[in-house]
């Protein structure tokens, strides 16, 4: 009998006939665009002719064959399952298997102990991650492997999900990175992302295999895994076929003929347990109302042929399309544009400069001003007058269209955008954070991927009757929940509109975290390139309950309110004609992209230097080291995390007075940035030779990568891993991580615990981080109590109580004087900077956010702005007790607390809170800390950190925030 | 602050409880009605439940979090019951972990849904928060305590036989037939308690004997995990269920374990931090040692059957020992870990370890502990999976059926 295997993946369908030896008679590799049933029937009709439609045994597998399966009574083999037998059959001496499909990310070890792995639900796909980021290239998927042999430089790209990745790439195209370059560290994400997410601390070796599309098609992609793992990994024939193979092979197969399947298989109705929704328009009559309504909000248009005299221009450089508008004097919409930028918004630029230079002589540039991710490159490229922060440029754009405006929403490709208005000013700004940004641009991806243009995509939506609900988290969940509705046999339709309820439900939920309608405001303008989409501006109105406005130029706004801007300044200040480039400037004009390393500081970043001519334009820098002039270096020392650092660091640097006796490492990371005085006086006075661990870097976080079990945990812990191969380097005795349920008692709140992970991480250094002759000592003890600690502390070493008491009275006083310091030190600088009128901003999170690594420069960020920074921390003690609205009874929160509330006391502070990514604990303070500030006016500003190392996000918001602070005034 | 539940309200308010355990919470609501508590268990489970829960609570906070303040908020907007006219009761650790937020965050959501006047009432061994019209006294401790024990042996039970049982729905019909035994004796005040207690422990163990049951064998799976998602079918997306319509007997360690763990954290905090000796010194000599006699009774009425009996809490202490310090104690801190190992050891080896995603303990106790685990114990064959708002049943189910994929193997091997 034959055997046959289809695997339903979730892009595409696999399908191998095997004869009575195991061998393949006839296999197809089809995209199935979604259509499972239809295109899964195609397939086998092409299969029947080599069964004579005899009974064959017949097993499906794959992550979307479940559901067709079960329904149809056809044995499930489980794909990871399928690979393994498939390669026991085929390559029987293989001893690990790397495996990267559509979404999924697959490691098998077959020898010493099988295991297998598959990625998380939060690290995104694979396949369809190279397939995302090339879209954003503007390559096909198949030229990625190309333009990466021609590569020269390797970017830094966050390796840990893929939207993370995406958020890196974005600025790089921007600052002009070129396309090899990027194509290559893409691959290389990748690779980092399988190895570190999957391999969680096993070492990769022996035998290895490459399985799947991805591997199979990208020859850049096999090199880069063999480079990291050190290896030559083989990627065998039929690569692509291994899960369908397994399914084959399985014993338990059912046995039909392939016409009894096809039958089968079309009768497949999905099962019918996802939820479904209202449709979006009940009629056509309904359909036909609301383009109407719509179509009222719209700017003038003039022929610009026509025109003649001055006109204003706004460019908008967003993360994926380049927009901008020309204006009259009297604001009537001269020319738009609207496209995307194809990894290159200089080229965009040119080529509109000169058509408008060629097609309309008569026109005349008074001003010019740009905004957005590319707003410095542009400006500086085109010598334009002006730029501004492009939340201030939408600002200006919606209130064109409705005055009273009190509430906008922007989604863009990459990232959401919301602000209340109060008073005439931004009051609260909402933006998304690098884990659910990705909205606009995953429509169109998702668009694509089912063989759509966007419009009729959204188009379909609009027909739906009943959408499916498909959750309002990141971008992967979603890719996983389209995934189970395909299985469940959704059609387009209702899966289009399904996105487009999920992308505004993403917007109303996770990032304004909304109640209702009436908590944002009466008058909402929506903008942004994804409301253009019928669907998605229906959803977001169905969900809020009231009409909202859309702009007929929704998706140009930036750019519209930059020419307004330029319009405004240029009447202020009485410009009479702009600096941009004139026609023969341009034809003169060249870009050129170099890379260097700044040394402004250990960090070493890469720097992209773009020149043009006489000028130049530096990006990728975290700080604003590079590109300030040397006088403002005084700015600099307005800093206290730079000086909590410098008291730190001082620890590393100095020499024990007991050189020659054991040495006991202490890692700088999570609890020990608070305590790391306390113990490094503690042990020096024991008589130990005391080592402190180092500096983070990136470079230190990827020493420990590969020991970390859980890929959800927050980067702080993370970076501990880092740090105990830092103190292995350095041969220590003992590496000393005490576990701690309670932190220093400062009588705040109702207790003083640690949180979890900070408390029992030492838990995880044990169990899986390789310390050969290093001994680990994670005694539990606490330092609220002084008397237990000191017996704990006795016990734990052997030593006698008198001499622990000794040092343990010095270790509190160092950890005293270490506190008083940092307080002395806040005064000081809120005094100068007070004198020097400047903006006070608390930087507000845990210890460990001094970490540089950690907090990615974001205090130099600020400072760099012109504002003094100082932490929680160091004015939290000026408040007295007080209740808040939630438990409080973790040390760090209640002084996040109490800062907020000494904050909104202060005219001339706010806070800015720093949130690790992951930290369940914040989900609690955030809304906390926000409604302290609230209730006195304070605007509130929440940063989330992660591994990424684009600041560009960041530096976005504090610009808006200082913006609408400055407007306030 | 919420409203306080008066003593005045106690006599024509209901009170809402959200269901964790279905076999254990139907026993044990019986308690409170017989002290003149009017109370709904909330069995609502539709979708809405996620939305509303999603509405109210912020969308990183645990999925336990959203599902318990979902459920209690869908069941007012659904007009159950009278706003005005009801109250709310939920559960408040007191430890590290951000689960003792819960009854601040319900607060704000009743604040944001606009039902500011419902009293809600917290259920702790702290005295937080108290309510003069809601008093745990000795006697409902008591009765609920039992209520406990009985769910757990129910649990158990069923468990064991459910998947071998000859003509379905034997076991789930012995189920109901408990549960309205205890709760009639719960009626009477009597019959629940002393040696009454041990009797019918050995009688549910005879009844569930006799039900006639196949003998094949089929894959053991044991679930570990934070203590909502591992018990709550909202949360799990009944996983039980499912693992026993894919062929498995599952295991689920008794409810009991979790309090007795509770207890014994008390004695540690003080060797490690010098906290209150006195309560330390009760928990050690008195407290445990007591509780300890209704785990040996809850061991041999299993045992008199053959049935497998849960480790006792000093068992399970020993199991944790070199892997994990007892002094890990916020969530369900070691317990989690030596739970494995008791399913191993049990020849549970195939586990199912669930969690809330982003759960921070877990990232500890569960996932930290997978490597030693491995091991020490090669066979061992545990899939964490994570549970949230948006987490698709497909993908958990891809993963478990991987993990009972390579179980099926290893049965096949032996």
């Amino acid at each position: 009998m034959l055997h046959l295997g289809i695997d339903v993946g979730s892009t595409t369908i696999k399908v191998v006939l095997l004869d009575e030896d195991k061998k393949i008679l006839y296999s197809d590799y089809q995209r199935h665009l979604s259509l499972i049933k239809e295109k899964s029937a195609e397939m086998l009709e092409k299969v029947k002719p080599f069964t004579k439609d005899e009974k064959v045994t017949i097993s499906i597998s794959g992550s979307a064959g479940m559901g067709v399966a079960t329904e149809c009574n056809i044995n499930f083999v489980q794909e990871v399952y399928a690979t393994r037998v498939a390669a026991k059959e085929y390559e029987p001496d293989t001893d690990t298997i790397i495996e990267l499909g559509g979404e999924d990310a697959k490691i098998l070890f077959l020898t010493n102990g099988l295991e297998v792995r598959m990625n998380g639900t939060c690290a995104g796909g694979t396949g369809a991650f190279i397939d995302q980021m090339a879209t954003l290239l503007g390559i096909g998927r198949d030229e990625v492997d190309y333009y990466s042999k021609k590569s020269k430089q390797i970017y830094t790209i966050a390796s840990r999900c893929g939207v993370f990745a995406k958020s890196d790439i974005q600025p790089l195209i921007n600052q002009g990175a070129k396309v090899e370059d990027i194509a290559s560290s893409i691959l290389l994400a990748v690779v980092n992302q399988t190895i570190a997410g999957l391999a969680q601390g096993r070492k990769i070796k022996g035998k290895v295999l490459y399985l799947g599309g991805p591997l199979t098609f990208l020859s850049r992609l096999r090199y880069f895994f063999d480079q990291e793992l050190k290896l030559t990994g083989i990627c065998p024939e039929n690569s692509l076929y291994y899960v369908a193979l397994g399914a084959a092979l399985s014993p338990s197969a059912t046995q039909l003929s392939i016409s009894e399947c096809i039958s089968l298989i079309q009768s497949y109705s999905g099962k019918g347990n996802f939820n479904q929704l209202s449709p979006l328009f009940n009629s056509d009559a309904d359909y036909k109302s609301f383009v109407e309504r719509h179509n009222k909000a719209t700017v003038e248009a003039m022929n610009p042929k026509s025109y003649v005299g001055d006109a204003y221009l706004g460019i908008d450089s967003g993360s994926t399309t380049i927009k901008m508008c020309l204006i009259s004097i009297d604001g009537k919409l001269l020319l738009t544009r609207y496209s995307s930028n194809n990894g290159d918004p200089v080229q965009a630029v040119t080529s509109f400069l000169k058509t408008l230079y060629t097609e309309f002589p008569y026109i005349h540039i008074r001003a010019a001003a740009s905004t957005g991710y590319g707003e410095d490159l542009l400006k500086t490229a085109f010598k334009l007058d002006y730029s501004l922060v492009e939340t201030q440029a939408h600002f200006l754009g919606a209130k064109f269209f409705r005055p009273d405006v009190d509430f906008i929403i922007d989604i863009g490709g990459q990232d959401i955008k919301c602000f209340k208005i109060r008073d005439g000013a931004i009051d609260d700004i909402f933006l998304n954070e690098a884990c659910s940004s990705g909205c606009g641009s995953f429509l169109q991806t998702f668009a694509q991927a089912m063989g759509k243009s966007v419009s009729e995509f959204a188009g379909l939506a609009i027909k739906s009757h009943s959408p499916v609900e498909l959750g309002s988290r990141c971008t992967v969940f979603m890719n996983s929940s389209v995934k189970q509705a395909q299985k469940d046999g959704s059609p387009i339709e209702d899966i289009s509109a399904g996105l487009a309820i999920s992308v505004v439900k993403n917007a109303i939920y996770k990032v304004i975290r909304a109640p209702g309608a009436d908590a944002l405001g009466k008058n909402i303008v929506c903008q942004g390139g994804t409301f253009l989409n019928d669907a998605v501006l229906r959803a977001f109105e169905l969900e809020m309950g009231r009409d909202v406005i859309r702009p007929n130029i929704a998706g140009l706004m930036g750019a519209f309110g930059a020419a307004l801007y330029a319009q405004k300044r240029a009447i202020k200040e009485d410009l009479k004609s702009s600096s941009i480039l004139t026609e023969e400037e341009l034809d003169e004009f060249s870009h050129k992209v170099t890379n260097i390393n700044c040394n402004g500081c250990t960090n070493h970043c890469l720097l992209t230097v773009n020149s043009f001519r006489e000028r130049k334009m530096i990006s990728g820098n975290r700080c604003e080291r590079p590109t300030l002039k040397k006088d403002s270096k005084a700015l600099e020392e307005l800093n206290l995390y730079k000086y909590k650092q410098e008291l730190l660091y001082s620890y590393l640097d100095r020499e024990s007075k007991n050189k020659d006796a054991k040495s006991i490492g202490l890692p700088l990371a999570l609890g020990m940035y608070e305590l790391l005085p306390f113990y490094y006086t503690l042990f020096d006075e024991l008589g130990f030779n005391v080592v402190v661990s180092g500096k983070s870097s990136r470079s230190v976080y990827v020493k420990g990568q590969g020991s970390i079990p859980s890929d959800t945990v927050c980067f702080p812990a993370k970076l501990m891993h880092g740090h105990i191969e830092l103190l292995k380097e350095k041969n220590v005795d003992m590496i000393f991580i005490p576990c701690s349920s309670y932190n220093v008692d400062e009588e705040k709140g109702n207790n003083h615990y640690n949180c979890p992970v900070v408390a029992y991480y030492g838990e995880v250094i044990k169990a899986n981080q390789e310390l050969g002759n290093t001994k680990l000592l994670i005694p539990y003890l606490s330092v609220d109590n002084k008397k237990h600690f000191i017996k704990r502390i006795s016990e734990t070493f052997g030593l006698n109580k008198g001499a622990v008491k000794k040092a343990t009275e010095k270790a509190f006083s160092a950890l005293e004087d270490y506190h008083k310091k940092v307080c002395t030190k806040a005064e000081e600088l809120i005094t100068k900077a007070r004198n020097e009128h400047r903006r006070i901003i608390v930087l507000a999170g845990r210890p460990y956010h001094v970490d540089e690594e950690t907090n990615h420069g974001i205090d130099r960020l600020l400072t760099g702005l012109g504002c003094c920074v100082i932490t929680e921390d160091s004015i939290s003690n000026r408040v007295p007790k007080d209740n808040v609205n939630v438990l409080n009874q973790w040390t760090y929160h209640a002084r996040l607390y109490d800062a907020a509330r000494y904050v909104a006391t202060q005219d001339d502070m706010d806070l800015v809170q720093f949130v690790s990514f992951g930290c369940g604990l914040d989900a609690v303070t955030t809304d906390e800390v926000r409604e302290i500030l609230r209730k006195q006016d304070k605007i509130y500003t929440q940063i989330k950190i992660d591994e990424i190392t684009n600041v560009g996000a960041v530096k976005i918001r504090i610009r808006s925030l200082l913006a609408a602070l400055e407007d306030r005034k | 602050m919420s409203v306080p539940f008066t003593k005045e309200m106690k006599k024509d308010y209901t009170i809402l409880i959200p269901n964790m355990s279905n076999i254990h919470f139907n026993i044990m609501k019986a308690p409170l009605a017989l002290h003149g508590y009017k109370c709904i268990l909330l069995n609502n489970n539709s979708h809405n439940v996620i939305e509303e829960g999603l509405r109210y609570v912020h969308n990183d906070m645990c999925y336990p979090a959203l599902l318990v303040i979902g459920q209690m908020i869908d069941a007012i907007k659904s007009g159950i019951v009278d706003p005005n006219k009801c109250a709310l009761v939920i559960t408040q650790t007191g430890g590290g972990c951000r689960a003792s937020n819960y009854y601040f965050l319900l607060i704000k959501a009743l604040e944001k849904a606009g039902y500011p006047q419902i009293p809600v009432i917290s259920l702790n061994f702290q005295g937080m928060n108290s309510n003069p019209g809601f008093k745990i006294t000795a006697s409902i401790l008591i009765q609920a305590f039992t209520g406990l024990i009985y769910g757990d042996m129910l649990m158990m039970l069923s468990h064991q036989v459910r998947p071998y049982e000859v003509n379905k729905g034997d076991t789930d019909k012995l189920i109901e037939k408990w549960t309205n035994k205890l709760t009639s004796y719960y009626e009477k005040n009597r019959g629940y308690f002393g040696h009454n207690l041990k009797n019918n422990l050995n009688k549910m163990s005879d009844d569930f004997k006799a039900i006639p049951v196949t003998k094949e064998e089929k894959v053991k799976v044991g679930v570990v995990g934070e203590i909502y998602m591992k018990y709550a079918m909202l949360g799990n997306n009944n996983l039980e269920a499912f693992l026993e319509s894919e062929g498995c007997e599952v295991m689920l360690p008794p409810m009991l374990g979790f309090f007795l763990y509770g207890f014994s954290n008390g004695i540690k905090d003080n060797e490690y931090y010098g906290r209150k000796p006195i309560y330390a010194f009760f928990m050690k000599h008195i407290a445990l040692p007591y509780l300890h006699t209704y785990e040996k009774v809850m061991e041999n009425a299993l045992e008199r059957n053959g049935f497998k009996a849960p480790a006792s809490i000093k068992e399970l202490q020993k199991y944790s020992e070199g892997i994990i310090d007892l002094g890990c104690k916020m969530g369900e801190g070691w317990l989690l870990t030596a739970e494995m190992v008791e399913l191993i050891k049990k020849g549970y080896s195939n586990i199912v370890c669930t969690q809330p995603f982003g759960c921070l303990p877990n990232h500890i106790v569960a996932k930290g502990m997978i490597r030693p685990l491995k091991e020490q114990y090669p066979l061992s064959n545990i899939v964490p999976i994570d549970y949230d708002p948006s987490a698709t049943k497909v993908n958990q189910e891809n993963r478990i059926k991987l993990m009972l994929a390579v179980a099926k193997e290893n049965l096949n091997k032996k």
